[in-house]
């Protein structure tokens, strides 16, 4: 059970293990991200750069979905 | 606590800070806490149109469970510095 023998213990390790990673990130109100993960704590705050953002827009009529672009490093809360 | 200390090491610096109600705010990081509350001088709100009640305010304090995000200054932070402080904090979290 030596956690640093790279194995995946808990949850958390997967996320360890996805630093420098480019990240896909599903978050409430029908957001989503991609960007590179360069650090998390414990309540998965999350430092990311080259982010962008998707944005699911229910519209009266139709859906579509808008894309924002975020330039530099995010902090997604939640 | 590893995010807290990256705020602290940008105080002073401009960040855009989102909350959760859309509205985002440029200003200056003058001071944070543990829970992630954030002070901003200097304030600027994007879309000043939307929220003409937010034209006269020049500082404000941020209660940090309204922040959706903080766009930070990519030039004052060091990615790879990043990584290593999240994997040794990782590492604390599984010894206890």
């Amino acid at each position: 059970m030596d956690p640093s023998s790279s194995g995946i213990q808990e949850p958390f390790d997967l996320i360890r293990l996805s630093l420098s990673e480019r990240v896909f990130v599903k978050l409430r109100g029908d957001r989503q991200l991609t960007g590179i993960l360069h650090a998390y704590d414990g309540h998965m705050n999350l430092i990311l750069s080259d982010v962008e953002e998707t944005i699911m827009i229910v519209d009266v009529d139709d859906e579509n979905a808008t894309a924002g672009s975020k330039t530099v490093n995010v902090r997604p809360k939640h | 606590m590893l995010i807290f200390s990256v705020f602290k090491t940008l105080t002073d610096q401009q960040v855009t800070v989102e909350l959760k109600n859309d509205l985002s705010i440029t200003g200056v990081l003058k001071s944070v806490d543990q829970f992630l509350n954030i002070r901003l001088d200097n304030i600027k709100v994007l879309d000043e149109a939307r929220h003409p009640h937010m034209m006269a305010v020049k500082n404000c304090f941020i209660r940090g469970s309204v922040v959706r995000y903080v766009q930070l200054p990519a030039e004052h932070v060091d990615t790879q510095l990043l990584e290593d402080a999240t994997r040794r904090e990782a590492l604390t979290q599984v010894k206890r």
